[in-house]
């Protein structure tokens, strides 16, 4: 017998961590999409002649601002979970206050994510402001 | 029989300072802090979205002094966590392993993320106060 594990064992391949490598999968392809979304977001808001109401309202109106805003949101609410997930999952040792933070994390960034997003519909599918 | 506390293995205080755990763990709280920033931007976009009063609000609150201070913290962090996460990238492509290269690019990491994060104030700063 060359191993003590069991087949399924074998065939799932997990070890003992009882996950593959899709966190850490997931973790490096959204910090790989923030690169861009986060510099063109930092470097449009620096370029705006000011940071008046009209004027960032303005710029975020525009489909391709929306667009990207959007997707900025929910790629770094994302990115946010998976991180402070693994932080949670370090320091936090009690199973139930784990379940606890972890679930209560997730639900703040789905829904800060979430009014985030419908923040933007509702500024890019707005009347003009004058 | 009295129960002993069971012994534990060596902790953080037996180690000496070294430039890898630091960043690492640098690197950790930027992206905890990073992730309460996501919040406030959050905060701010609802806000944009209401109506002038309430950005105005938001407005105020970001421009006053421990306002200031969390953004020019999270200007720091944001760069500090985007070039570690580089490097780590990097590490991830089986690339800087040896110790000089590990060593320099932490290095890098730190001066570089200080440097664009004072640049970006500074340019701010000269724009509110050349604005009327």
């Amino acid at each position: 017998m060359s191993s003590l594990r069991s087949p399924l064992g074998e065939a799932l391949g997990r070890g003992s961590a009882h996950a593959g490598t899709a966190h850490w999968w997931r973790q490096r392809v959204s910090a790989v999409a923030l690169i861009p979304l986060t510099l063109w977001f930092l470097l449009s808001l620096l370029m705006l002649p000011d940071l008046s109401y009209l004027t960032v309202r303005a710029w975020l109106a525009t489909p391709f601002s929306a667009f990207l805003a959007m997707l900025l949101v929910v790629v770094l609410a994302y990115h946010a979970e998976l991180g402070t997930r693994v932080v949670v999952e370090d320091y936090v040792h009690a199973p139930g206050m784990r379940t606890l933070i972890l679930q209560l994390l997730r639900w703040v960034y789905v829904l800060g994510a979430g009014l985030a997003v419908f923040a933007i519909l509702r500024i890019t599918f707005a009347a003009p402001v004058t | 029989m009295p129960v002993r506390p069971r012994p534990l293995s060596p902790h953080l205080q037996i180690y000496r300072w070294q430039m890898g755990s630091t960043l690492s763990i640098v690197h950790r709280f930027t992206g905890v802090g990073l992730a309460a920033g996501l919040l406030a931007l959050c905060y701010w976009l609802i806000a944009l979205a209401a109506d002038q009063s309430a950005y105005d609000c938001a407005t105020r609150l970001f421009s006053s002094v421990p306002g200031l201070l969390m953004l020019a913290a999270w200007t720091f962090a944001f760069f500090y966590h985007l070039l570690n996460g580089l490097r780590h990238l990097f590490w991830d492509a089986g690339r800087g392993y040896e110790r000089a290269q590990r060593n320099g690019s932490g290095w890098l990491v730190v001066a570089v993320s200080a440097a664009l994060s004072a640049a970006i104030w500074v340019l701010l700063w000269h724009a509110i106060r050349g604005a009327p």
